[in-house]
Parts: C-alpha cells; structure tokens; sequence
C-alpha cells in the first residue's frame, strides 16, 4: 500500500536547548494503518507530531502528503487531538462542532457524528464541564469533524481510567474500520500494542526501532519473560540460559529456553511458589534498546 | 472565505454574550462613569474666564493681554471661535486691529464680566467695536460626555481584543484553530467585526440610556456621531490586535496595554481641552487615536461640525486602522 504520509530528515532543536529536540527522523505512514510513535516523556513524540500536523516548522527536512508537500489540501484533509486543547469559553460542544465544521469544506453529519464518537447528550454540554473520558470522546468528534484522511491523536488517554481507555480504543478502531489512517502517540506500551499496525520507538528524537509490534518482540526477543520475587531467586552454579535482570522487587529472565532455565531455578534451590510467565511487551523491548524505563 | 469568518464571528459572539460577567461590566461601567462625572461636575468646571482670539495672542493691547485670571486662547478661524461662543465653550471672542472686534454671548453672564473687565483696561483705546451672538449652553457634561464614551470605547477594544487573544494563544485555542483551514486574516477580521458590533451596541445602550435623564446637547447629526465612533473604536480595535500579534504572557499584554491607555486618558482630551495646552503635549496628543476620535465626536456633539469639517480627524483615524491592522495581520502568531 501507498505512504499517505512520509516524513524525511526532521530536525528540531529549540531556542537555548542543548540537544535537538528531534535529530533526523524519517517515517513512513500507509494508507489505512494505525502507526504509533512511543517513547518516554521528552523522547521528542510530541514535537515530531506537531511538525507532521504542520503546526510546527521543522528545521530541516520535509514533510510529504500523498507525495506533495504539506499545505492547504493536507490541512483539510486532516484532523487533530491534540494532548491538552482549550477550546472556546462558553460554547457548547454542538456549536463548536458547528463552528469547526464550517471552517472545512466538507464535514461529516452531526448525528453521523454522535454516533461514532458516542457524543449522545454531551452535545449540548459545555466541554469544560465533561469527565476525562467525555472530554476525550469531544475532542475526537472535533477532529472527525471534516472527515479527515488522517487523524493525529496526541496521547488521547493520558490521565483516563482503565474503562474509559478501553472505550476510547474501540472508538478508535472504529475510526481505523472506516478507512482512516491514524497516527498515535503513547507512552502506554500496551495501547500501541492494542491499537497499531506498525510502531516506531522513539527516543532523544530519534526512531531506535520501527516495525509491526509482534515482528519487533520477535526480532528483538525469542521466547518469554519469567518473573519471580527477588527474595525467592537464588542464583544457581552455572546461571541460567537467558538473561537475568534486576526490577523492582522483581527478578526478571528473559530466555527462550523455558524448560532448561526453571530446571535450573529449582537446582539452585530457589522458591517457585510465586512464579509468573509472560510474553515480552514493547516495554520490555525499550528497556532491552535503551537500558532505561519508559516511565523513568 | 465568508463561511469561515461567519463561524468564527458567531462563535465570539456568543461566547461573549454568555460570559454574563463580562457583559455586565461592560455595559454598567460606563453608565457608572457618564453619571459619575455628570453629578461631580453639575456646575461648570472651569471657573477662569476664556477668551479667544482670532489670530496670535501677542497681537492684543498689552494691557488687556496682561489681565490676570483671563485665559486666552489663539484661534485661526473666526466662525468655529464663534461657534464655541454661542455655547459658552468661551466668554468672549477678540480680534485685534483698529478697530478692536470683540463678540459676546448675550446669554452669558461671564460674558457679560469680562466684557466690563475688558474696556476696563488698555483695550479700551483701541474703539472696541461690540458685537453679539446668542445661544443656549453646552454644559460642562455635554462637552465631556463624548469624552467619556471614548475613553470607555478605548478600554473595550484595548483589553477586549488584545488581552482575549494573548490568552487564547497562551492556552492554545489558537493553536488548535492553526491546524485547521482557517486563515489569520479571516480570524482577525472576526475578532475586530465582533468587538466592534459588541462596543457600538455599548453605545448604543448607555448614549440613549444618558440621555434620557441628562438630556445631551447634540449639536451635530446622530448618524455622524455613530460613524466617527464606529471609525475610532475599529481603529482602537486594530491597535489592540496589534498589541496582541505576537505577545504569549497575558502580563505583557496586560503592560502595554496599560501603557498604551494611561496617557490616553489624561493627555487626549477626555477631561480637559487641550486648546492652549503647550505645544510637545499637543503633538503627543495628535499621536493618539483617542484624541481624533474625541476632537471629531465632540465637535459633532458640540459644535455641530459635519463630517467634513472633522474629515482631517477621520482620514488620519482610517490611516491609523490600516496600518495597525496591516501590521497586526503580518506579525500575528498563533502560536
């Protein structure tokens, strides 16, 4: 499938700060996929996403829609959540979905609306009086307002509850059902997990890694994790196949050999009554990368 | 294009109306302020006697210029001197020359002093030639009240445009306004429209509201008085706008706006006249947007000029709107 949206050599560094803000990054976006940058806070997600929106200039490097430049066209056919908005004092979520939809030339139904964004009796509310979750579902309608192409959505559950980030997920699905391209940034390795088609990790604004999420923990990793308190760990003579790793209260080995290494658990004597196993995440992909948490 | 203006111009419209606060305030405080001056200044507020003259000040007898307590005020124009006369904005109207002319209000009872004063001193050689003229007072509240509108006007459009777009800006409505197709001149053009419809419905409330209990003198055509207003607060707006361009700190904003506005208020001409005022002053106050704005409105209100004989006043106003503007489009920032 065709890249509706590519980025080449982004750089950006912002007055008086040390480092580039983001230092030569290149993405690909196809068609119809979710496409999720993830990193920590600062990694720079935040300023690449902006340059790709259009809002911010980037200092070198271009930006292409449909193989042009990014202008007037791309900026219609485009919509954006960005991480924190304030909008218009005093009007109601229907009238700013009014006030937005006329300044695009075509807009989606504002039942069509409702219904995809489950808006129901928050349209005549005003968006500062809504939960987190509410607000979040507002927004998107606001960004679904024209019937974009591609749909930026800049941490849209940060500071959600469990439930009300589930709900926001299946909107978004929904959203990818229609045939949108979607471009996602999260430092919730699980919903880029949940949600995308292709993932680039991104720290001190470069992309260290880039692929569909499975193909990556493949790449990166065979086998699993096995997770066992650190006060029942003892290290056997000869260690264990794999590697062992201090987290937390945790001890972490990561092997792809699972019958050899708790073989070797129980010879060196150590208590399995609290052992867990489970599949590695992208956030043990990153730490794997970067040595560093992502929540650090 | 429209479309995209009508949008933005509805939506600050109403979020203006409902901020119930706001809106209350805009409208009392001026009410407060037109009442306020009307009763602290009931009785005339300038107890010296002016006289004017047609020509330089130094061409008088020495003797009669020399008068303590008189003040005299250089005219280069007979009939608007005359006009002031018939409304008591002067005591008395002198051309030097043999023989010496001099107009006086009939109605006037200081006219009356300062004509005794006047053939009491060397002025008295000179076969002073006695003409008079007759008309009702303006009071001091009918000169003043175009001031206060003004002023009023000014504070409106200043903080109501500058100070609502650094905060939109700062908490990032612009910015999400940015990625959309909305143009700035199409934002900007909105932002002025809205205020401007707000500050001449202000207008409109608290001049007809006054005027029903203090009875204005107005000289001059309503339709003229509603024209210069609607000029001067677009040009206010757009100084505002400009102030806003480019500025992210609402305590910024709020600074140059105070410092834009303080002198306006005490050297353009809302208290006091600045005819006789020294030279410097006069060409700061020339500087000012207020100033033309209150010369044209009140000497519609008081004088019953036209638009044409203010036209000097409402050119340098629609030039002054231009440029801020135009640099207030070309500098603005959303972000």
């Amino acid at each position: 499938m065709s890249a509706v949206l590519e980025a080449r050599g982004l750089f950006k560094r912002y007055p008086k700060a040390a480092a580039n803000a983001v230092d030569g990054l290149s993405l690909s976006v196809r068609e119809g996929s979710c496409f999720g940058l993830l990193g920590p806070n600062g990694a720079g997600k935040t300023t690449t996403v902006e340059m790709l929106e259009g809002i911010l200039k980037p200092d070198a490097g271009e930006i292409l829609y449909r193989g042009a430049p990014i202008g007037v066209t791309f900026r219609e056919r485009t919509g954006i959540q960005f991480q924190d908005t304030a909008l218009q004092d005093h009007l109601t979520v229907r009238e700013l979905l009014n006030l937005f939809g006329a300044l695009y030339p075509s807009r989606l139904p504002e039942v069509e609306l409702s219904k995809l964004c489950d808006l129901g009796e928050l349209l005549d509310r005003d968006p500062d009086k809504l939960s987190g979750g509410q607000r979040q579902r507002a927004l998107l309608a606001l960004a679904l307002v024209n019937d974009p192409d591609i749909v930026f959505l800049d941490e849209p559950t940060t500071g959600l509850d469990p439930q009300a980030r589930r709900n926001f997920w299946d909107l978004a699905r929904q959203i990818k059902a229609r045939g949108k391209t979607i471009l996602l940034t999260t430092h919730y390795m699980e919903e880029a997990y949940a949600l995308c088609d292709e993932v680039a990790i991104v720290d001190k604004g470069r992309i260290i890694a880039q692929g569909a999420p499975d193909t990556l923990l493949k790449k990166h990793f065979d086998g699993v994790v096995i997770e066992l308190p650190k006060a029942d760990y003892k290290a056997p003579v000869g260690g264990v196949p794999g590697q062992a790793i201090e987290h937390g209260e945790m001890m972490e080995l990561m092997t792809g050999e699972v019958e050899a290494a708790l073989e070797a658990l129980k010879r060196g004597g150590s208590s399995l009554a609290h052992l867990r196993v489970r599949p590695r995440t992208l956030e043990d992909l990153f730490l794997a990368l970067t040595g560093r948490e992502l929540r650090e | 294009m429209m479309r995209r203006f009508w949008a933005v111009l509805i939506g600050r419209n109403k979020e203006f109306v409902r901020d119930r606060g706001a809106l209350g305030w805009n409208l009392l405080f001026p009410f407060f302020v037109v009442f306020g001056m009307a009763f602290a200044f009931s009785d005339k507020a300038q107890d010296v006697f002016k006289v004017g003259v047609v020509g330089e000040i130094s061409s008088l007898p020495s003797g009669f210029a020399a008068t303590k307590h008189l003040k005299f005020v250089s005219f280069d124009d007979a009939s608007s001197a005359q006009n002031k006369l018939r409304h008591h904005q002067l005591d008395m109207l002198v051309q030097a020359g043999a023989p010496l002319t001099y107009w006086v209000n009939e109605k006037s009872p200081k006219g009356y002093l300062v004509e005794r004063i006047m053939l009491g001193t060397d002025a008295a050689k000179f076969s002073p030639e006695r003409k008079a003229v007759e008309g009702k007072p303006i009071r001091y509240v009918d000169w003043l009240v175009s001031g206060l509108l003004s002023m009023n006007m000014m504070f409106s459009a200043l903080f109501g445009v500058g100070y609502n777009l650094v905060r939109y800006r700062k908490n990032g409505v612009l910015k999400r306004l940015k990625a959309t197709p909305l143009r700035a001149v199409e934002f900007l053009t909105a932002q002025v429209v809205s205020r401007l419809i707000l500050i001449m419905a202000v207008f409109t409330v608290v001049y007809q509201g006054s005027d029903l209990f203090l009875h204005f003198q107005r000289l001059g055509s309503l339709f003229d008085l509603y024209l210069i207003f609607a000029l001067g607060s677009a040009c206010l707006v757009s100084l505002g706008l400009l102030v806003a361009a480019r500025v992210t700190s609402e305590e910024l904003a709020g600074g140059v706006l105070n410092m834009l506005s303080w002198p306006m208020m005490f050297l353009s001409g809302v208290w006091f006249s600045l005819e006789g005022a020294p030279k410097p002053l006069r060409l700061l106050a020339g500087a000012m947007p207020l100033t033309h704005l209150i010369d044209a409105a009140r000497a519609v209100m008081a004088e019953g000029a036209t638009l044409s004989q203010v036209s000097p006043h409402l050119y340098i106003l629609g030039g002054m709107t231009a440029l801020f503007l135009a640099v207030g489009a070309w500098t603005f920032r959303w972000d």
